[in-house]
């Protein structure tokens, strides 16, 4: 059967991206944060997955208004980088595993999750910035990539406790797969930040670190977490933790905490990383 | 008309819920178009005539030429879709989220440089009567 090692948070700030594509990453704004990304590459390194399940959403890039849908896989060979209205990112095309996400897709609507079937898709940032904050700069990934689209644009996005269920569906669903793959689940987005209106700039270090401690220990009480809790104390944006239960729930019900690290400021956001192991 | 919602007590947070999106659907048809490099040049060539080609309302239209950003989110724009407008204007999402705090950018910089926008007094609307 195929088997999940590992989890990642990882935020996806378009600025990490921008600032490794245009080799800024020395400058004096950027190297603190980016000297804190080693441990966390070399533990990627080490686990070498074959696939990596990418829980994001798209920024108006893959999805409009036209159609909203609330978790969304990608099924295809392959899917090209989104041009986010400034060109797409200089990064190596993203090979998709179509067995096991069919076989994803499959199991997880038999379990009663209603997932959107996606053959053809660009990917944004949201899923770009994290295989760069965790594989650098290769010529090409090194590993096959599922994107699951979780809708936090448009308000509502699934509660924390349907993201944290369906972690565990596809945590189920990964080890009913016939083939030998190892999989780590990136769960991305937050941590705290508000990138709109009057309040923008919102950072909010003690809820954020209380979010963290929860996944990692209780993750069933961070799950409750109510999308105004989000709202108010992690800004309009922020809400976007809620992807990290996905991967939480992937996970085995006790975890070891592998790697941790947090940075103010990355652009506008708190910026979190944290590598979870199966308990 | 949707009754109130728990969220509207946050201070200075639009939330893109079913009331801003049914304002501005065309105008975020509008920005989204804006994904596409052809679009971005024939938008830039003639910014009216293009705007001809979507349903936006008068308010919307003039946000949308007057480039004022934080009027664009009450008018219905989404933050992400409307970034299209700023990306084609050069702008940073920095750039942006500075502008609709009324914070010259440099401000708005330093403002997170220093640890970001705290929470205290920034949780209820009451905190920020009399601002």
């Amino acid at each position: 059967m195929a088997t999940i090692v590992g989890g990642v948070g990882c935020s996806h700030v378009p600025a990490v991206g921008a600032a490794i594509d245009k080799g800024r990453t020395a400058d004096p704004y950027w190297a603190p944060y980016f000297a804190k990304l080693d441990r966390a590459r070399a533990w990627m390194a080490e686990a070498d997955p074959d696939v990596c399940l990418v829980v994001y959403n798209d920024h108006a890039n893959a999805f409009s208004l036209e159609v909203v849908p609330t978790f969304a896989i990608g099924l295809a060979d392959e899917f090209p980088v989104a041009d986010e209205g400034y060109g797409p990112r200089p990064v190596p095309t993203v090979h998709g595993h179509p067995d096991l996400a069919w076989h994803l897709a499959e199991s997880l609507i038999l379990d009663e999750f209603d997932m959107t079937l996606v053959n053809e898709m660009p990917v944004d940032h949201g899923l770009t910035v994290p295989l760069s904050v965790m594989y650098g700069q290769p010529e090409a990934w090194p590993c096959r990539v599922i994107p699951l689209c979780v809708n936090v644009v448009q308000y509502p996005p699934p509660t924390g406790r349907r993201c944290y269920a369906l972690g565990r569906a596809i945590r189920r669903a990964v080890e009913a797969y016939e083939g030998g793959e190892r999989v780590v689940v990136l769960g991305t987005g937050g941590m705290s930040h508000q990138l709109q209106s009057e309040r923008a700039g919102l950072i909010n270090v003690e809820f954020d670190t209380a979010f963290l401690d929860g996944l990692v220990a209780d993750p069933d009480a961070v799950a409750r977490i109510p999308h105004v809790e989000y709202l108010r104390e992690a800004g309009s944006e922020g809400i976007e933790l809620v992807m990290w239960l996905v991967m939480r729930g992937a996970l085995s019900p006790t975890v070891h905490e592998v790697y941790r690290a947090t940075h103010v400021p990355t652009s506008n956001t708190h910026n979190g990383l944290l590598v979870l192991e199966e308990g | 008309m949707p009754a109130a919602r728990d969220y509207d007590d946050i201070p200075g947070t639009i939330v893109f819920d079913s009331r801003r999106s049914r304002r501005g659907y065309a105008l975020n048809k509008f920005l989204m178009s804006l994904n596409d490099a052809a679009n971005r040049d024939a938008f830039r060539a003639d910014e009216a005539a293009y705007l001809d080609r979507f349903a936006l309302d008068d308010e919307q239209r003039a946000a949308v030429l007057g480039r004022d950003w934080l009027r664009l989110l009450e008018v219905g724009g989404n933050v992400y879709y409307t970034y299209k407008l700023a990306a084609c204007d050069g702008m940073t999402f920095q750039d942006l989220a500075g502008h609709q705090t009324g914070m010259t950018a440099e401000q708005f910089a330093e403002m997170m440089r220093a640890g970001g926008r705290s929470p205290e007094g920034n949780r209820h609307r009451r905190e920020w009567e009399g601002r």
